[in-house]
């Protein structure tokens, strides 16, 4: 047996959770003014940049704690690495110059088979840093841009960057956002020139491995007029006792009748707190499709944003959250239409068990301009025992009165009677079960690419393993 | 007598405390066709739920004994392993999987290996047109928006694919348009061509019968086996009703 990953179901929680030892890494702990200014150094910022981190770090001691969602007591931030640079030249073009137990570590998660085999482009980042970044030649001579946002900084995107980055989410949006201008290291910076069509999906990889360390990686993305892209991002964790925090950004840039699929399956492990932010502003005609599931970390907030700025601008939200012992997230969307025509969809599943907390927000704002614009908002939760919890909790702000406006919640059980019918067919009783949460969360599932699809049919297989009793 | 396949003796089961199932007795023979007639609400899908393991029945007493196994020790999955197979009289709606994944993830589990896809696909493509069901309903969910009819026929469906020693059909029939009887019918012959397979068909029309040689026929009222006899008593049933055999509680 091999521990490489396979498409055959594989339902080994250690496939996620193996490690090897940290070996000289370099590891910043903390957060104040030195240790923003020496990550700083460390990364060569360009001056406008160090002020900027410098800006939001006092932002950041300015602003209190959320006090409306899950507790992160949990988290001390002094006792967060804010940064760790793993043992690696930082960043690589070929796969065999990335070392060797951060390459088995990412070939034992499927990354570069995933890009032989179906993406146009792979980044890989491990810690604070990217290990390796590649794309299709073919792609990119069509302009595509994917590279690691921090020599993107210093190259001929520099001024573009400058341009966009924290714009859509500032420093001044909540408190972990700021924290993220102040550290943030790592992430993807992707352009897609006007007209082109990314036929196959680009991927990027997020991978924590040091304990009690913290990721704030950018990923910047901005797709110009009529042109298409699929991004896909992964996180991954091994187990840890004490906390670790995932405090990323992702801004997107949709212009005029463009499309971007952003899609996300994220595996933290379960000491995580994920506090991160996801925004995309979409201009004319353009169209931004979120295909999100959630089923890792300790406590999330997680609420990817669209801003619809355009006339018939569309957003699209599926997503599936899985809360399991220990787990409190909180997830859902929000949407903001500021122009005529824009419409909204959004759809949702969450499901919780052994007494996990799975909370849906959602918040639909459709301004004064947004005539004749549409939202339909359906989320259904599934309580896989009588120890779990899900809320939903939609919000609508809606300040025109020509809008259509529609709002969809259900909660369920599993019900015996389908266990019992699944079961006279053959399958065992873990199995049915498992095949009634999969098919719960289809929603998602059949968004995804095939591998992906299977990946998360694994996860939830792996959540589900042990359900009975 | 051919070989025994079910044996049950004494059975009596609850539901929701009421005691349903009084003590009933049944044996079928491999090969053989038995059929199941009784008034409504007489116990006869309770019966068949005992027998496939409904956990909404409790079993006060009694024994089963399926190919010279106790049955009733077996979980749900262990008797269709075994070649048990019920035929719902509600098959319930299960979104986000398919009828044709499920059926496969059936079998591969029950045989503990992998079919090859192509092949399986092939055979339910053919078994779905026999059926004179849509190939599409293979990619649909598993009898989501379905009509009762399509319900049932999908019953059937994963009967023939998974083969099963014993098929229990609970008012398969009922329901059913005249063309779709005739199909249900014929699946059900077809099923039978398996000359080791043994059916139990529960029903109140005969309709679904004429084409098929039915050994015994059992009447249940009231939780017991009230009469058993030929296939002759059927069509007595179809004249005279059940009156006659009804009993006093007590
Ligand atoms: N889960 C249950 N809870 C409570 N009562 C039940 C339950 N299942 C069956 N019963 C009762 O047991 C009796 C027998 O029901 P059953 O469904 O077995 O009848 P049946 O012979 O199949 O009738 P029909 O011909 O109408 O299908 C009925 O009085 C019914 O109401
Ligand atoms: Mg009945």
């Amino acid at each position: 047996m091999t521990d490489e990953k396979t498409q055959v179901q594989d339902v080994n929680r250690a496939f996620y959770d193996f490690r090897y030892e940290d070996r000289d890494s370099y590891r910043i702990d903390g957060l104040t003014k030195e240790i923003v200014q020496q990550i700083s150094e460390e990364k060569n910022d360009p001056e406008w940049m160090r002020e900027f981190r410098l800006k939001s770090l006092e932002i950041f001691n300015q602003t209190a704690m959320p006090d409306w969602g899950p507790s992160i007591e949990g988290l001390d931030m002094d006792h967060i690495a804010t940064y760790v640079r793993p043992n690696a030249q930082r960043m690589n073009t070929r796969w065999e110059d990335v070392p060797d137990d951060i390459r088995n570590t990412f070939d034992r998660l499927g990354i570069p088979k995933a890009e032989r085999a179906s993406l146009a482009g792979v980044g890989a980042q491990y810690d604070s840093e990217v290990v390796y970044h590649n794309i299709r030649e073919d792609v990119a001579k069509l302009g595509v841009v994917y590279t690691d946002i921090e020599s993107a900084l210093h190259g001929e995107y520099g001024d573009m960057i400058h341009e966009h980055f924290m714009k859509l989410v500032p420093p001044t949006d909540h408190k972990f956002a700021a924290l993220h201008g102040a550290v943030w290291s790592g992430g993807s910076f992707v352009y897609v020139p006007r007209g082109v069509s990314v036929e196959i999906p680009l991927q990027s990889y997020f991978r924590l491995n040091a304990a009690g360390a913290g990721q704030f990686e950018h990923t910047l993305i901005i797709v110009e007029e009529g042109a298409y892209l699929h991004f896909i991002e992964g996180c991954s964790a091994p187990k840890y006792n004490v906390a670790n925090l995932h405090a990323g950004c992702v801004e997107l840039f949709v212009a005029k009748n463009a499309t971007l699929r952003y899609s996300t399956i994220e595996n933290w492990s379960k000491n995580m707190y994920n506090l991160n932010t996801k925004r995309a502003r979409v201009e004319e005609g353009g169209k931004v499709e979120w295909i999100s599931g959630s089923f890792g970390s300790h406590v999330s907030y997680l609420y990817p944003m669209s801003v619809l700025n355009g006339k018939g601008a569309r957003s699209e939200f599926t997503g599936v959250t899985f809360a399991g012992k220990g787990q409190n997230l909180d997830t859902g969307c929000k949407v903001v239409h500021n122009a005529p025509d824009t419409s909204s969809y959004v759809n949702t599943r969450s499901i919780s068990k052994d007494g996990g907390i799975s909370t849906f927000r959602s918040a639909v704002v459709v301004n004064p301009k947004a005539e004749n614009s549409k939202s339909a908002v359906s989320c259904q939760s599934l309580m896989v025992d009588d120890v779990s919890r899900s809320d939903t909790i939609p919000a609508m702000d809606v300040r025109t009165s020509q809008a259509d406006i529609g709002h969809e919640a259900r909660i369920g059980r599993i019900s015996d009677e389908a266990v019992f019918y699944l079961m006279s067919r053959g399958v065992s009783e873990e199995e049915a079960r498992a095949l009634i949460v999969s098919g719960f969360a289809e929603n998602v599932s059949k968004e995804l690419p095939l591998e992906y699809a299977v990946e998360m049919n694994n996860l939830i297989r792996i959540e589900m393993k042990g359900a009975i009793g | 007598m051919a070989n025994s396949l079910l044996s049950v003796s004494g059975l009596r089961a609850a539901a929701e405390e009421k005691e349903i199932l009084r003590g009933v007795d049944l044996e079928i023979g491999e090969g053989e066709t038995h059929v199941l007639m009784g008034p409504n609400g007489a116990g006869k899908s309770t019966l068949a739920g005992a027998l496939m393991g409904d956990p909404r029945y409790t079993i006060l007493g009694g024994e089963v004994s399926f190919k010279g196994e106790n049955l009733l020790e077996k979980s749900v999955s262990q008797r269709a392993g075994a070649g048990l197979f019920l035929s719902f009289q509600n098959p319930v709606e299960v979104p986000g999987i398919s009828l044709e994944n499920f059926i496969r993830t059936a079998i591969e589990q029950g045989k503990g290996e992998k079919l090859r896809p192509w092949v399986f696909h092939k055979e339910v493509k053919e078994t779905l047109a026999a059926l004179s069901m849509d190939e599409s309903y293979g990619e649909r969910d598993l009898n989501v928006g379905f009509s009762g009819g399509e319900k049932k026929k999908a019953e059937i469906l994963q009967m023939l694919l998974l083969k099963p020693s014993l098929a229990i059909l609970d008012e398969t029939d009922s329901g059913l348009d005249v063309d779709a009887v005739r199909t249900v019918s014929r699946g059900v012959e077809e099923f039978r061509k398996n000359e080791k397979a043994s059916l139990l068909i529960i029903t109140h029309n005969a309709a679904i019968l004429s084409a098929l040689k039915v050994d015994r026929v059992h009447v249940l009222v009231s939780g017991r086996i009230v009469k058993e006899g030929g296939p002759e008593l059927i069509e007595e049933i179809s004249r005279d009703g059940f009156s006659r055999f009804e009993v006093n509680e007590g």
